[in-house]
């Protein structure tokens, strides 16, 4: 459904995002992580048609968002839940709504219908005549989330739809997500919270300018960059950790008796971490490895 | 290139129409000009009358006086829109509703004529509303010391004509100084200088380097017609999505 092939943008001699190539699956929830500057936001925009590409393409199910035929075309058939809920605030939550179903050609009396049902199904109905600047953070990204629905869109962007809320609102937000991957729509969700991602995610992208992986959470978990092993000692000291540093070993958690080092291929690089081990004076009681969580992948792609 | 959508154009001004609804002060500031223009300048009048026609206005020299304050209202075309125009383009940049907006599938155009519309409606009705006012006030106070109905007369006909053009000038200008600006009060400040022509052409014409005639007014229609027009589509070259998203600060 969406599908971008070295996707570049450039502001002037600063390249947002370089060489993209990535393919969202119909139905498919997909994830979008990286830190601030990542390019997030910029391919966003970019596939809204938002913002022109500076090379490569981008498909968004048979319309090519460089062809200016197709962009209105695109626009028909998305949504978009903006990093900032830009709501007019002087205007009641229905209003608000309402105006937004005006461009999608949307009859009075669909409008109203379609207004009615998102607004229940997010909690807001009784609070329809009343502006949205009184409401809540979290009201407002119901709110917002409902206006990116107005028109029923096949693929949906939702530019970090829980940052800011409290627990309670992120959930319900978080929710209501999961509600509408089961209506299999198309989702391309851009977010900091990795606990989030793994939740809701079919796949996940880690972007930091350019495409750093992709997969399932449970893949990018069991990838050779996300491998960790545990070592339990006898006891722990300054010339252990200086050993293990000398051989190029990164040490991501220590407890008296324990240490987590990041290897790539523990088959292969255990014997010589166990060998300078010793060669320290360190006494092995044991090595595992351990599942690594998807934060721990991302920590080391992004600074990787 | 796309066909433009009035619905679409129109549902922005309706949008617009009902936040100023909202925000009183931005009707406050829209209809207190031509109310003040309206009211107080045939009270004026009339107290010049009262004082007799030595120390105060004369039926000699009333039409003249009626003709220096009705340009008042060609000077509040280019006035007034600053207030509505500048708010309802800077008022979306804070409320940061541009961009869901432009990632529906109306046209930058569209968002533009509605926008337009919006800045252009109520001034406009606040004038024509203002110089009914005055030509009735006008019309009570002069007739018993000229002896017929002074106003409606081609002289402000030609400036209700010209304003607007004037206030479609103001608004564009406007929507160009608000594309730079982040806050309202410094874009209405901006724009308030927009009128500054047309107080050179005021004080032009108290000073008599500039004869507000029919025929000088419907040239500077005209000429005014014709900056909008340029200002229009410079404005629309502005308004530009890409532009709106990246350097829109």
């Amino acid at each position: 459904m969406i599908d971008t092939e070295n996707l570049t943008k450039k502001f002037g001699n600063l390249t947002a995002v370089e060489s993209l190539t990535l393919h969202v699956n119909d139905g498919e929830v997909f994830g979008f992580l990286g830190p601030n500057g990542a390019g997030k936001t910029t391919t966003v925009r970019m596939l809204c048609c938002l913002i022109s590409k500076t090379s490569g393409t981008a498909k968004i199910g048979n319309y090519d968002v460089g062809n200016s035929a197709d962009q209105q075309k695109i626009r028909r058939m998305i949504g978009l839940l903006t990093e900032n809920v830009g709501l007019y605030e002087e205007l009641s939550a229905y209003d608000n709504l309402d105006f937004y179903g005006r461009f999608y050609r949307l009859d009075v009396q669909k409008r109203k219908e379609q207004i009615e049902y998102l607004l229940k199904m997010l909690g807001l109905w009784e609070k329809r005549n009343e502006a949205a600047g009184t409401f809540s953070k979290g009201m407002k990204q119901k709110l917002a989330i409902a206006r990116a629905l107005i028109h029923d869109p096949q693929v949906l962007f939702l530019d970090e739809p829980t940052a800011s809320l409290d627990p309670e609102a992120a959930k319900t937000v978080r929710d209501f997500i999961l509600k509408l991957k089961k209506e299999k729509r198309t989702i391309l969700l851009t977010t900091h919270l990795l606990d989030e991602a793994e939740k809701i995610c079919d796949r996940v992208a880690i972007l930091k300018t350019r495409l750093v992986a992709t997969g399932t959470p449970q893949e990018l978990r069991r990838s050779p960059s996300g491998r960790k092993i545990k070592v339990q000692l006898q006891r722990v000291d300054n010339v252990i950790m200086e050993a293990i540093k000398k051989i190029g070993f990164q040490v991501s958690e220590i407890t008296d008796k324990s240490l987590v080092i990041d290897v790539n291929d523990p088959e292969k690089e255990n014997p010589a971490i166990l060998k300078a081990i010793e060669a320290a004076g360190g006494h092995v009681q044991f090595i595992t490895e351990i599942g690594s969580t998807l934060e721990d992948v991302y920590l080391k792609l992004v600074r990787g | 290139m796309k066909k433009m959508d009035l619905q679409s154009a129109w549902a922005v001004a309706a949008k617009d129409f009902k936040i100023f609804k909202r925000k009183s002060t931005v009707i406050y500031v829209t209809v207190v000009f031509p109310l003040v223009v309206g009211i107080a300048f045939p009270l004026i009048v009339q107290y010049g009358l009262n004082k007799g026609s030595s120390h105060g206005i004369n039926a000699l020299t009333l039409p003249r006086y009626m003709d220096a304050f009705s340009i008042w209202f060609f000077i509040g075309a280019a006035v007034i829109p600053a207030a509505i125009a500048s708010y309802s383009v800077v008022g979306e940049k804070i409320q940061k509703s541009l961009e869901p907006l432009l990632a529906t599938p109306m046209t930058d155009g569209e968002i533009l004529l509605g926008k337009t519309i919006s800045g252009l409606v109520i001034p406009l009705a606040a004038i024509y509303a203002g110089s009914v006012i005055y030509m009735s006030l006008m019309d009570l106070v002069t007739q018993s010391t000229l002896g017929y109905l002074y106003c409606p007369n081609w002289h402000i006909g030609a400036i209700l004509l010209v304003a607007p053009f004037i206030c479609l000038l103001s608004v564009e200008l406007n929507i160009i100084i608000s594309s730079r600006v982040n806050d309202v009060r410094t874009a209405q400040q901006m724009g308030m200088l927009s009128a500054l022509p047309f107080f050179g052409i005021y004080i032009a014409s108290e000073l008599g380097f500039f004869a507000f005639n029919d025929t000088n007014l419907l040239i500077l229609a005209g000429v005014i017609l014709v900056i909008a027009v340029v200002v229009f589509f410079v404005s629309r070259v502005t308004f530009q999505r890409e532009e709106i998203l990246t350097k829109w600060k």
